[in-house]
């Protein structure tokens, strides 16, 4: 008599098809070297966007998107709904998180170098799910429309306005009229939970899928190490990574929920249209550095006015991120590589010391903040160079100075100076 | 277009918070009515040349400031500094009533 455990399991096996999902788990290898640790910031994003999938539908079922309703319906989520405070924190942080992780994720790719033949397009669908998720931010940073909201909408729908040529069709298609009202609310909440999760599913089954494809990418110094990639030790994707991918979420959600719970999200004040931007307003910390740099272009650079040379060139910034697979294509060292990593490196430094200027209004927190996050970013670089290389050694040393300036600053701002 | 301000040019300052009294809707853009130190009373469009925040009026300075990229125009609209690549644009300002208490009628071309 065969166990009825068996017959069950045995049963869905014949239709569902398992014996191919089995083998195909079991297929699943990641490498172990000194950098596998950066193989689980994609399965970290994976998780925390499940948790922005079950907060988002939570809130939905509360929120009311119009410009007289959307305000007070947040604000009866936080305060009359059962632990409505709590889900629209979690999911306000995890939004947060997200961003962190993925940025981290496209950062370490690169400097793995993942992105080469045969993983282009894994790149290319990574990139853009950074961006989609980007939009996800700034489309739902609106739908509490308080004032914060209110006119971080009106200037990142108006940067579009600057594009030559397309720039009034693109500000209608933003905010869906001339000025940000009810209809861009509107428009917004379409964007946030149907048009995006649509675009982020797609983008994501692609990606998945070119991950199971292509297999884990070995950094070249590790294959080198090793003779081959297949001489590379492996450890089974189910359960060995799995599980310990589940610690990492696990630890993630503890995370989620004491901020939550220690630092609620606030509402602000209901936006008045007709009222003016209240000082201080800044966008969230991922959009800062093209707002700090907004704010300190001139008016006008050799005729153009300031602010369309400062959009063109994060336009331009961003493709060249996305063509980067295309760029660098060789196995063996260039000096278009040089350059790459040169201007990547400075790319890094730039959006650091931006968000912390535009985060900080004292010069000496920005110089501390800036100091220790450009030392860390180094040390992490320093870390995955090869043992006793000169260049090993240049950014550990810079490492330490940018740590020396933050300590320094610190000693400085505290003193009042 | 023409609209009287809700407000009359006595009631021209600053609150008990210091508060300038807020832009308000002109054929759907925010006006913003100042006195100016010599006393005269001018009426912009309240939507910044930079990137369309709303500016505010800061009598104490006195300026136009515009806090999301720290844009400053002079009283007369003229961009002082920051990333503003244009003046404010300027309405037109009529004031009608009893002196002192007069109502501030803005109007524009279209």
């Amino acid at each position: 008599m065969v166990p009825l455990r068996s017959q069950i399991v045995a049963y869905f096996r014949e239709r569902l098809g398992l014996d191919s999902v089995e083998a195909l788990a079991e297929k699943k290898l990641v490498p172990v070297h000194q950098e596998t640790i950066f193989y689980y910031l994609g399965g970290m994003a994976l998780f925390l966007f499940g948790i922005q999938i079950t907060t988002g539908i939570l809130l939905s079922l509360y929120y009311k998107p119009s410009p007289d309703q959307a305000f007070e319906s947040v604000q009866a989520i936080m305060t009359e709904i059962d632990f409505g405070w709590l889900m629209r924190s979690v999911h306000s942080w995890s939004a947060n998180l997200i961003i962190g992780v993925l940025f981290l994720h496209v950062l370490t790719t690169y400097m793995m170098r993942a992105y080469r033949r045969p993983r282009e397009f894994t790149w290319i669908t990574g990139c853009a799910l950074l961006g989609v998720f980007m939009a996800f931010g700034f489309s739902g940073y609106l739908l509490p429309w308080n004032e914060l909201a209110f006119f971080a909408t009106r200037v990142g729908t108006g940067i579009v306005s600057v594009v030559p040529g397309i720039g009034d069709e693109l500000l209608l298609l933003a905010r869906s009229g001339e000025n940000v009202t009810g209809d861009t609310l509107a428009r917004f909440y379409a964007l946030h939970v149907v048009i995006l999760p649509i675009v982020a599913f797609g983008l994501l089954g692609v990606h998945v899928f070119l991950v199971q494809k292509h297999g884990m990418s070995v950094p070249d110094r590790v294959t080198a190490r090793h003779g081959s990639p297949r001489a590379v030790p492996n450890i089974r994707f189910v359960p060995d990574f799995l599980l310990r991918d589940m610690v990492g979420w696990f630890l993630a959600l503890g995370l989620l929920a004491a901020l939550g719970a220690l630092f609620p999200w606030e509402l602000g004040e209901k936006a008045d249209p007709f009222g003016s931007a209240p000082e201080g307003i800044k966008p969230e910390w991922y959009f800062l550095f093209m707002f700090q740099t907004l704010k300190l272009l001139p008016s006008h650079i050799s005729g153009l006015e300031g602010e369309m040379v400062g959009v063109l060139a994060f336009g331009a910034a961003g493709l060249a991120v996305l063509l980067v697979p295309f760029l660098d294509r060789g196995e063996t060292p260039s000096r278009l590589r040089k350059l790459l990593n040169l201007l990547a490196a400075a790319a890094v430094v730039f959006f650091i010391v931006m968000t912390a200027w535009g985060f900080f209004d004292s010069l000496q927190f920005q110089l501390a903040l800036g100091g220790l996050l450009f030392a860390g970013v180094l040390a992490l670089a320093g870390a995955t160079l090869e043992q006793s290389s000169a260049g090993r050694r240049l950014v550990f040393v810079l490492s330490a100075l940018s740590f020396l300036v933050c300590v320094g600053s610190l000693v400085w701002g505290l003193q009042g100076g | 277009m023409e609209k009287v301000a809700p407000y009359l040019v006595n009631e021209l300052k600053p609150d008990a918070e210091g508060n300038w009294p807020s832009p308000f809707n002109f054929g759907g853009k925010p006006c913003l009515v100042i006195r100016a130190p010599d006393g005269t009373v001018r009426a912009f469009n309240a939507i910044c040349t930079h990137l369309d925040c709303t500016v505010a009026y800061r009598p104490e300075e006195p300026d136009v400031f515009c806090p999301c990229h720290n844009g400053i125009y002079d009283v007369n609209g003229r961009v002082v500094s920051g990333p503003p690549p244009r003046p404010l644009e300027e309405y037109k300002v009529t004031l009608r009533g009893t002196p002192g208490q007069e109502e501030i009628v803005v109007s524009r071309a279209s």
